[in-house]
């Protein structure tokens, strides 16, 4: 036995308690409840405390990981979550949504033989806690500077952006085309997984900073950005990817068959789920059928659920372990019983006499060589076809920019699939003054490094609004 | 905190106003033209800055509203309101025509869509029904000011569904009347005093239906064999306006068309009548469902 006892390692991570599967495919309540203190403080003492914390490095906003678990440990809830703050605008919503097994999960040093320490429960239990002491206080502004920025688009990187440099004493303007603010946390992520009360309060923390929120404001329609520019001394451009792309198959004009985007901006912005006390409906499917494998893809199945629907079905083109859906989505749509058809891809829909989606014609795949994501490539076998009989099929087989920005700013250049190109440290386009990052930048990425990307182009305005320097 | 919370600005205003800030849509009139067809006119100084013929705007009538594409009938860009036309068919339309002078919108955005093409092609025939007879006109008015040869006309069943004939007058060479029942007029709709005219000997260049789909797809048909160029106002279920959910999908030359963006308008003999026609019907149990609260 070795003289200097190792601190005794808890292998797996303290369970977060949440809703049974069967209750909660009924209902659009968060699944997860988030830790008790108790639990929180246990959880947050499986951290080792590494010299050279490598989970640091694989966060895209950086979060002094160690410091905040530190103070969790010791009870010290407020230090903790003020040193998240420091780097990361949005605790309460990257603590649900991140993809924590790639980036700092991952690289926990505990994850080598035993669970990770749970950091993004932790984070989400640092940020709930603040919410439950009620209203933020307002840290001290400095004096304006008279510079005017408009930020298009209130998801996180337009919130990131605004939240930044409204604290550098910059006039921010945020300009949202939909009725609330909030980008994808609103229309795309359902309830059950981002109540929107907690990006309602984060956007609202954000105008109370100074922000101004000008929403039903569509740039490119009622404004274009050389007009913006007329008037604002920077722009930044945080719109997302919200062009929804199809299979281009036949049947894909059927009655129930849906972009990812539409079934769930229905469910999600719209409240689709409480028809008819909102005026906005959606097909209930019995068998709803969801095409695609990532986080979008899980969010439609389980939403399909809790619409009542009696079987949902993903069919993916590749394998379970080529899915790019986050594990613990992967996981929930599991327990709630949504059924995978894998290895399976589309190659027609068919409808009944009146024009609605009755069936979906598929074939079967085999794994071939890794094709340019790395990804094992799905090679269709032959003369496979077989038919899965569905009521509604939801697309979510990927999105890229709205075009509507690019097509009105003629000096805007654009890459593969509409992607705004932006450098890549200051996030800066082709055009003088103008700023972009997250989705519209990277052609659909995660919340984290949406967010990620607002900080470095906050950054970088700021240093453009006081040197003018291009 | 509610669903319904709304975002207010910081009350300690450190900055200067801001110089997009719309402020709020009120109702500055709402009135009957005939029955079931109503005109809504609101304050929307962005909106009517900058629309152009045959763009529209998306509308919630409440806070659970729908969000619902209406043509714009009119604008005045001094005073900055916007007014349209829209028939009561449905919840959110109900709601709109509940609306009084001084109410708020909630939602008011725009101007969506791709303006109309406008240019000087010779002899016009803008056509309109129901809401189009009010979508019409600032049709009519522009190809007038482009040099054209404008000839409007406006359908209805009857004579007292009819409205802003004295408008149309004012910004058309010819106004041309038809009604289902003959109350006024020489056809019994549009699509047949179009083939009245052809066949009358008269050159037309070009035709712009706006209207219930029916009337349209019948306009299409109308002008169809002697290919007289025929843009028709597409109206299908959209939900953003902007070209993100799909809703809107329409068939075009064979090739899927998003109606928000690409549209709405489209070359009526290139345009899939039955599938639009069966997307729109998609949530017709629902709307009735939802109407009988």
């Amino acid at each position: 036995m070795s003289k200097k006892q190792p601190k005794q390692i808890i292998p797996k991570k303290t369970p977060m308690p949440e809703q049974p599967p069967t209750e909660r495919i009924r209902n659009y309540d968060e699944v997860p409840y988030g830790y008790t203190p108790e639990q929180a403080m246990a959880e947050a003492k499986r951290c080792l405390g590494c010299a050279r914390p490598l989970c640091v490095d694989d966060c895209p906003v950086n979060i002094n990981i160690p410091a905040f678990l530190k103070l969790v440990a010791e009870g010290d809830f407020r230090g903790a979550i003020n040193i998240i703050k420091e780097t990361n605008a949005l605790p309460a919503v990257s603590g649900r949504v991140c993809p924590q097994e790639e980036q700092c999960e991952g690289k926990c040093v505990l994850s080598k033989r035993f669970e990770s320490v749970a950091i993004g429960r932790l984070e989400r239990f640092a940020a709930d806690w603040e919410a439950a002491q009620g209203s933020l206080p307002i840290p001290e502004l400095p004096p304006p500077t008279g510079k005017k920025v408009a930020v298009v688009g209130s998801g996180p990187a337009g919130v990131t952006v605004a939240a930044d440099l409204v604290k550098k004493g910059h006039h921010v303007t945020i300009f949202e085309a939909l009725h609330e603010p909030g980008g994808v946390l609103v229309y795309g992520i359902p309830e059950f997984r981002l109540p929107k009360a907690i990006v309602r309060r984060e956007v609202e923390y954000v105008c109370r900073l100074g922000v101004k929120l000008v929403k039903d404001f569509v740039v490119g329609a009622a404004e274009t950005v050389d007009e913006l520019l007329e008037k604002y001394d920077a722009v930044f451009l945080g719109t997302g990817a919200g062009l929804p792309w199809f299979l281009n198959i036949s049947g894909e004009n059927l009655n129930g068959v849906y972009s990812a985007n539409e079934y769930l901006t229905r469910a999600n912005l719209m409240r689709a789920y409480r028809f008819p006390e909102y005026d906005t409906p959606i097909v209930r499917g019995k068998r709803v059928a969801t095409i695609g494998g990532g986080n979008v893809a899980m969010d439609s199945a389980r939403t399909a659920l809790r619409l009542g629907a009696e079987e949902s079905i993903i069919v993916y083109r590749r394998s379970h372990e080529e899915m790019p859906a986050r594990a613990e989505e992967i996981h929930h749509a599991e327990q709630e019983g949504v059924r995978f058809e894998l290895l399976t891809s589309p190659v027609a829909f068919h409808g009944d006499t009146n024009g609605w989606v009755k069936e979906i014609e598929c074939l079967r795949n085999q794994l071939g060589e890794p094709d340019a994501s790395g990804r094992r490539r799905p090679v269709p076998i032959k003369d496979s076809n077989f038919r899965i009989p569905v009521d509604v099929v939801v697309l979510a087989i990927g999105q890229s920019p709205n075009p509507l920005i690019p097509k009105t700013t003629p000096d805007l250049k654009t890459g593969k699939d509409g992607v705004v190109i932006v450098d890549d440290e200051t996030m800066k386009t082709s055009k003088k003054g103008v700023f972009a990052g997250g989705d519209v930048a990277t052609g659909g990425a995660t919340v984290i490094l949406a967010m990620g990307q607002g900080k470095k182009a906050a950054k970088a305005i700021d240093e453009y609004l006081k040197t003018g320097q291009w | 905190m509610t669903d319904e919370t709304m975002i207010m600005p910081s009350s300690e205003d450190r900055h200067s106003k801001d110089p997009l800030e719309p402020g709020p849509v009120i109702v500055l009139a709402r009135e009957t033209l005939a029955p079931n067809l109503q005109l809504l006119t609101v304050r929307a100084p962005i909106v009517a800055s900058k629309i152009q013929p045959g763009q529209f705007v998306i509308v919630r009538a409440d806070e659970y509203g729908e969000r619902i594409p209406l043509t714009v009938a009119d604008w005045d860009r001094e005073k900055g309101s916007v007014s349209c036309v829209f028939m009561q068919v449905g919840t959110s339309t109900y709601k709109l025509g509940k609306l009084k002078a001084g109410d708020v919108l909630p939602t008011f955005v725009g101007p969506l869509g791709k303006p109309l093409e406008l240019d000087r092609w010779g002899t016009v025939v803008v056509a309109g029904g129901c809401y189009g007879i009010g979508s019409i006109y600032p049709v009519a008015r522009a190809l007038k000011e482009k040099g054209n040869r404008v000839i409007s006309l406006i359908e209805g069943r009857s004579k007292f569904l009819l409205y802003w004939l004295d408008r149309l007058e004012s910004a058309s060479d010819r106004v041309l009347v038809a009604t289902r029942d003959r109350s006024i007029g020489k056809s019994v709709d549009g699509p047949n005093a179009v083939k009245d005219l052809i066949d009358s000997g008269e050159r037309i260049d070009r035709v712009i239906a706006i209207g219930c789909t029916f009337m349209m797809y019948l306009m299409a048909q109308a002008t169809r064999p002697s290919a007289i160029k025929t843009i028709v106002s597409l109206n299908p279920i959209m939900i953003d306006g902007t070209g993100m959910c799909g809703a809107c999908r329409v068939s075009v030359a064979g090739e899927t068309k998003f109606a928000c963006v690409d549209g709405p308008d489209f070359d009526g003999h290139q345009v899939d009548w039955d599938l639009l026609l069966s997307r729109r019907k998609a949530y017709l149990r629902s709307e009735t469902h939802s109407g009988e609260r």
